[in-house]
């Protein structure tokens, strides 16, 4: 399923397990708590404690790939499948929302194959660092003959800009593999194998953590930053007034 | 005017004759006529494999709308609203065909010439001749941008200095620049028959990726909001424009 630890300033969630980290309502309600766990600890407050940063990392081949259809098409007959994959798009929509509502940098060491949900999973961290030697990021969704939902459409484009490359992502069903995903701008930083780029985001998450922001601040500005995914999963964008707080109680 | 012909799997609409292919309502009524042709031979069907190719003979891919014919004696206010409201069309035809579509950019492409290559999934120009311009700063307030001009511009060009030097700076670009800056997906040498060639050959492999034609004109759709808001609607004059 998942693991919450903390080494240092870093919590580290990991998808632990050989397999492809499919994104069943288990792992996505695993995923939840660690968060909701994230959030509540006190070196994630905004009361000045030191910074913090989240890594999230995977075992095996995969990062992860995506819902668990086989669970959705086992449903017997295809309104029933559909309505299978309808609950875990549901289901998901808030993992993005407490992603981009968490108050630190948070990290993506993408040790492996990240496919439709998890590319997505991927592209809700603030920064993504890739395995440059295996490994391809991946939209399925129209060679399965599917749309995307709108907060995945919501990320793609707040968060792959180069129209080009979101048009190779979405409508070409590219498999694009971490150099070229970084000339493309979706992913930041190419390393070596799997071991290297788990240490170098932790080295990435140290150097943010690092840097002590106030993680009240650091989540209000994330979520200005991308105003079109906060609606998308329903994130309540805060009054001015509430933001205006923020800066005072700085001075 | 124009003609459509077939190559495989793949609609190849030409614009024809050595002219600058100028815009007028009669080669835009021509051009989307035969997209109607198309959508009605795909719509039984939509997982039959299809594309669509956009070329051009001569010198020119499309010099933009027929200034010369919009503000001649006989022309009207009213006919020339009605020109941009059928290019308008045009784009929005494009935008929502249920099939990948490539424009082969064989020559010059001036502003509303600009705006059709653009609202093509694929793009591939010619590398030694032939250059994208928004001549609008240029020609002066005679004519200024119609209002979804700007949406398909900021919809495919993201990057500000790109941007800038498109709109405001009246820039000439050629084909390896478009590659260089994401307009152009590819620089092709030789003439305008290899261009096409290309075009064709993308455009196959394109629609043997045995894609649905409806989900991947959803999409497209998806993936460009802000100009289907513009122009996705049936009636009115949505294009406001200044000719």
């Amino acid at each position: 399923m998942c693991t919450l630890e903390k080494r240092g300033r870093i919590f580290v969630l990991t998808l632990t397990g050989d397999g492809e980290h499919r994104l069943d309502a288990d792992l996505i309600s695993s995923l939840r708590s660690a968060l909701a766990t994230v959030r509540s600890s006190p070196s994630s407050s905004a009361k000045g404690g030191g910074g913090a940063a989240l890594v999230t990392v995977a075992e095996g081949r995969f990062f992860s790939n995506g819902f668990d259809l086989a669970w959705a098409n086992a449903a017997g007959s295809f309104s029933a499948a559909r309505a299978r994959l309808g609950s875990l798009v549901t289901l998901f929509a808030p993992v993005v929302a407490d992603f981009f509502s968490l108050p630190m940098p948070t990290i993506a060491a993408v040790t492996g194959h990240a496919a439709a949900a998890g590319l997505l999973l991927a592209l809700s961290h603030d920064y993504v660092l890739m395995r440059g030697d295996r490994g391809v990021l991946y939209m399925s969704e129209l060679n399965l003959g599917l749309t995307f939902p709108p907060y995945f459409m919501a990320v793609m484009r707040e968060k792959i800009t180069y129209p080009r490359a979101l048009r190779d992502v979405a409508l070409r069903a590219s498999k694009i593999a971490a150099k070229e995903a970084k000339e493309r701008g979706i992913v930041d930083r190419v390393c070596g194998g799997a071991a290297e780029t788990v240490e170098e985001a932790m080295r990435l998450g140290e150097e943010l953590a690092a840097k002590n922001w106030d993680g009240g601040v650091y989540a209000s500005i994330r979520m200005s930053t991308f105003p079109e995914i906060c609606r998308a999963v329903g994130l309540v964008e805060e009054s001015d007034e509430q933001k205006q707080n923020k800066v005072v109680s700085k001075l | 005017m124009c003609t459509l012909e077939k190559r495989g799997h793949v609609y190849v609409l030409t614009l024809t004759g050595s002219g600058e292919h100028r815009l007028n309502p009669t080669l835009l009524t021509s051009i989307r006529s035969h997209l109607a042709r198309i959508r009605s031979d795909t719509a039984s069907d939509p997982n039959r494999p299809a594309a669509l190719v956009t070329a051009a003979e001569g010198k020119f891919f499309s010099n933009g709308f027929d200034l010369a014919w919009a503000y001649s004696a006989s022309t009207s206010a009213a006919d020339r609203r009605r020109m941009t409201e059928l290019h308008r069309r045009l784009v929005a035809d494009l935008v929502s065909l249920p099939m990948p579509t490539v424009a082969a950019v064989t020559g010059h492409a001036s502003a509303a010439g600009v705006i059709l290559a653009l609202s093509h999934d694929y793009l591939l120009m010619r590398a030694d001749r032939g250059f994208l311009y928004m001549s609008e700063m240029d020609i002066g307030l005679k004519i200024s941008m119609v209002d979804y001009f700007d949406k398909v511009l900021c919809a495919k060009i993201r990057d500000a200095g790109t941007r800038r030097d498109v709109l405001l700076r009246a820039a000439k670009m050629m084909a390896r620049e478009g590659v260089r800056r994401g307009l152009v997906d590819r620089a092709v040498e030789g003439g305008v028959e290899r261009v096409v060639e290309e075009a064709v050959k993308l455009a196959e492999e394109m629609a043997m990726r045995g894609w649905n034609g409806e989900v991947y004109k959803k999409v497209r759709l998806a993936t460009m909001p802000e100009v289907w808001k513009v122009i996705g609607e049936e009636e009115g004059e949505v294009a406001q424009s200044k000719l």
